[in-house]
């Protein structure tokens, strides 16, 4: 039994008033109003005590993985005001990729497809940030190809390939939508970061919130501190802390941050930036993990790293890089 | 050219170094440590006479755990975690002196003897919304109402209070309540499912 009496007021041990207490300033901190002071008061809780620390971590981790709940929300007709006005929106069309081959060759470089549709392309490496005519702005990452199209009522954005942050001026009357992946994401205030890969949608929301919709008709409200995987039929959501979101969008100061990475995933990462590749040869060594702090273009500290750390053979074969045991 | 290139590698290895001052002990105690919870606690309860302390002894091997974790990660961390268990328990036997230390058995055997669920939590969304759904419906009513009006339709603490017409104060209890619960229900989920005596 966990508690018949739903008298939550505890009498029992220690443990077990922390654990009331951790449990107390997660819901506080999220479901109410957080004020500065209560941050304060908080942390001075958090670090006066190791116990209420791993207590904290305990209670909280469990919480992030009902995070996911949100998948179950209302969907489309529940909360959907913008369903009403019928978007239909392309699934993401092959023209994409033709666009990407285009336009590959020129930094940002636009394209007037259609009277009102403008491709932005970045190359490896490069990344740009684009005002909007509404003042909007959009810092396209490596690689990416995104496009614009303003209609009278809305403002919507098709990121067909790479990564992009966007800040938000905000409109209720005019919502500023994202496509991507067959995903879409509505703003309803917001900083967030969009990423798109081979199989999935990452969203990550900095400030203020969004509205995540998948193709299959899931939707979720996502807030500050919220980070959604989408894949087909799933929509997985963790929070994260402010410092792993600040770590997410270090690229745009040119670095990249790992903790505890497998090593086959920071080459995948810096392989996004960087012409020359880093490939890991060997599966065990593939797993193995490193954490720091790294320029996008740093493949040669990384490398520096790998052989320190691991003792692992570098072999530059001029276009890529081979570690190995 | 060759020299050129050492005095490269050499710039990149200090920055290198530099760059991985960064272990987060915190991401690992929820990733390998938490995960253990389930077996830890079987183990716990086999070895403690006095159930009404064991989740007290979760916690003190928690806190060593994680102090022993910021000097440095181990490599594995199983074990490690159970070793420390197994001292805990031995440092209290002989401070309390209740049962004799042969009681407890060694870890290594225990250890061995149950098969640990994976801290690899790779499962599909899928699977983990059924989980979660279960672990919900064994929340207390109230709780289980306030809790899914706040993470599954994303209502604020007001909101709640106002759909379930009761004051903010008692939406925020049965909050609290609901988000303990949650944690000893999921972290409990892999093992021995009677926990709380």
């Amino acid at each position: 039994m966990i508690e018949s009496s739903e008298n939550y007021q505890s009498s029992g041990a220690d443990g077990r008033a922390v654990s009331v207490a951790a449990a107390e300033w997660i819901q506080r901190r999220h479901f109410w109003d957080w004020s500065e002071n209560d941050q304060a008061e908080f942390d001075a809780w958090l670090s006066s005590d190791p116990l209420n620390l791993v207590t904290y971590l305990r209670v909280e981790s469990a919480w992030k993985r009902t995070e996911r709940l949100a998948a179950l929300g209302p969907t489309a007709p529940a909360l959907s005001p913008t369903a009403e006005r019928k978007p239909h929106w392309p699934a993401l069309s092959r023209i994409a990729i033709a666009l990407i081959v285009v336009g590959v060759s020129v930094s940002a470089a636009w394209y007037a497809v259609q009277p009102k549709e403008i491709t932005y392309v970045t190359p490896i490496g490069v990344h740009e940030t684009i005002t909007l005519t509404d003042g909007s702005q959009v810092e396209l990452n490596t690689d990416s190809v995104m496009r614009t199209r303003a209609d009278a009522d809305r403002r919507m954005i098709m990121l067909d390939k790479g990564e992009a942050f966007f800040r938000i001026k905000h409109d209720a009357a005019n919502p500023f939508i994202v496509l991507a992946g067959g995903q879409r994401v509505t703003d309803l205030g917001t900083k967030f970061l969009i990423r798109e890969t081979d199989d999935k949608v990452e969203v990550a929301v900095l400030e203020g919130s969004a509205k995540l919709e998948s193709a299959d008709a899931h939707s979720a409200v996502l807030k500050a501190g919220d980070v959604a995987m989408v894949a087909t039929h799933s929509i997985a959501i963790t929070r994260k802390s402010g410092q792993d979101l600040a770590n997410a969008v270090a690229w745009r100061q040119g670095m990249l941050v790992f903790s505890q990475t497998p090593l086959a995933d920071v080459a995948g990462e810096l392989n996004r930036y960087n012409a020359k590749k880093l490939i890991i040869a060997d599966s065990n060594i593939a797993k193995d993990k490193i954490g720091g702090t790294f320029p996008t273009n740093g493949v040669n500290e990384v490398v520096a790293a790998a052989r320190l750390l691991f003792g692992l053979r570098i072999e530059d074969r001029g276009s890529e890089i081979v570690i190995s045991r | 050219m060759a020299d050129k290139r050492q005095t490269s590698h050499e710039n990149a290895d200090t920055r290198a170094l530099e760059a991985l001052g960064v272990t987060d002990v915190n991401a690992w105690f929820v990733r390998e440590v938490l995960p253990l919870e389930a077996l830890l606690m079987h183990y716990l309860r086999r070895q403690w006479p006095n159930q009404g302390e064991v989740e007290d002894l979760r916690q003190d091997v928690y806190v060593r755990v994680h102090e022993a974790g910021r000097r440095q990660i181990p490599s594995q961390t199983k074990p490690f975690v159970f070793r420390i268990a197994h001292d805990l328990l031995v440092d209290r036997i002989r401070r309390e002196q209740i049962v004799p230390i042969e009681a407890i058995a060694d870890f290594d055997e225990l250890d061995i003897a149950i098969e640990a669920p994976s801290p690899d939590r790779t499962v599909i969304a899928r699977d983990e919304l059924r989980r979660l759904q279960a672990a919900l419906d064994k929340l207390p009513p109230r709780a289980r109402e306030a809790v899914v009006l706040g993470r599954i339709e994303g209502l604020s603490g007001r909101e709640i209070a106002q759909r379930m017409g009761i004051s903010p104060a008692t939406a925020s209890a049965h909050l609290t309540g609901g988000i303990h619960a949650l944690a000893d229900i999921l972290h409990g989920e892999n093992g021995t499912q009677d926990h709380k005596l």
